[in-house]
């Protein structure tokens, strides 16, 4: 079966955002992903921006720009972007672009 | 980019066309996944494909066909000895300055949040590239991956 699109799920607990984006992002993808995310950051507001990326399936360079966009996006709004736990593939991909030097980056442990 | 021998036997060999809606983009890294699976790769030569496939298919349609459709054509080539060669060729509107256009971070489309780094992912995950490009006629991405290697 060949997923072509991403899904989002959010939660908001006192001020901080969580965006969990599943499946895959690719520019495809990406489109609806960014406006969504772009919505509830709007309408919510948050003191943080946590980018949950545990259950992408597929990620490319699309990922880093989403990443980038909302960063950018919460940074005008004076809210705080972190990045929360990326599997071995995702982190490859943030690695390429030195992410972990601009967005911090959290992992739970297991 | 190492070339491949003269006398590596083909193994087997696809063709894929497909126009170039973005829809397309998961199809075609599946595509070539699933058939690259004969030379029995790992589950890391296989995200490493599909992250280069999607990479220069994502290219043809954002920056060779901007603004307008046109048809992208796949081939993948396997050989005996556990190498994959992946071409990927449009007819789009080709590249001025391809040195430029691989430097990490260029991009002509920052508003599309486009990131720049589609080139050094098709590098980082490869084992080669090959970019030509000629402005107005099109441009050629030839992937090269052995199955196995670390990289």
């Amino acid at each position: 079966m060949i997923k072509t699109s991403g899904k989002l799920t959010h939660t908001l607990e006192g001020g901080r955002l969580t965006l969990k984006p599943t499946g895959e992002i690719d520019h495809h993808s990406a489109v609806a992903l960014r406006e969504e995310a772009d919505a509830l950051i709007y309408r919510t507001h948050p003191e943080v921006l946590a980018i949950d990326l545990s259950s992408i399936e597929f990620m490319d360079s699309s990922g880093l720009g989403f990443i980038m966009g909302r960063y950018k996006l919460a940074r005008t709004l004076n809210c705080k972007t972190v990045i929360k736990n990326p599997g071995v593939r995702v982190s490859k991909i943030l690695a390429l672009a030195g992410m972990e030097r601009i967005i911090k980056t959290e992992r739970d442990q297991k | 980019m190492r070339s491949v021998a003269n006398n590596t036997k083909i193994k087997n060999k696809m063709k894929l066309q497909l126009p170039s809606l973005s829809v397309n983009e998961g199809m075609a890294r599946a595509a070539v996944a699933a058939f690259c699976a004969q030379l029995d790769p790992g589950a890391t030569d296989i995200a490493d494909i599909k992250c280069a496939v999607s990479e220069a298919v994502t290219n043809c349609i954002v920056h060779a066909y901007r603004n307008t459709f046109g048809v992208i054509y796949i081939t993948v080539t396997l050989y005996e000895d556990k190498l994959c060669k992946i071409e990927i060729r449009d007819r789009g509107c080709g590249i001025p300055d391809v040195r430029e256009a691989r430097q990490p971070l260029f991009t002509t489309d920052a508003e599309g949040e486009r990131s720049g780094m589609g080139f050094t992912v098709m590098e980082s995950f490869t084992d080669g590239i090959r970019v030509r490009s000629k402005v107005g006629a099109g441009t050629t991405v030839t992937l090269l991956k052995r199955i196995g290697s670390k990289n």
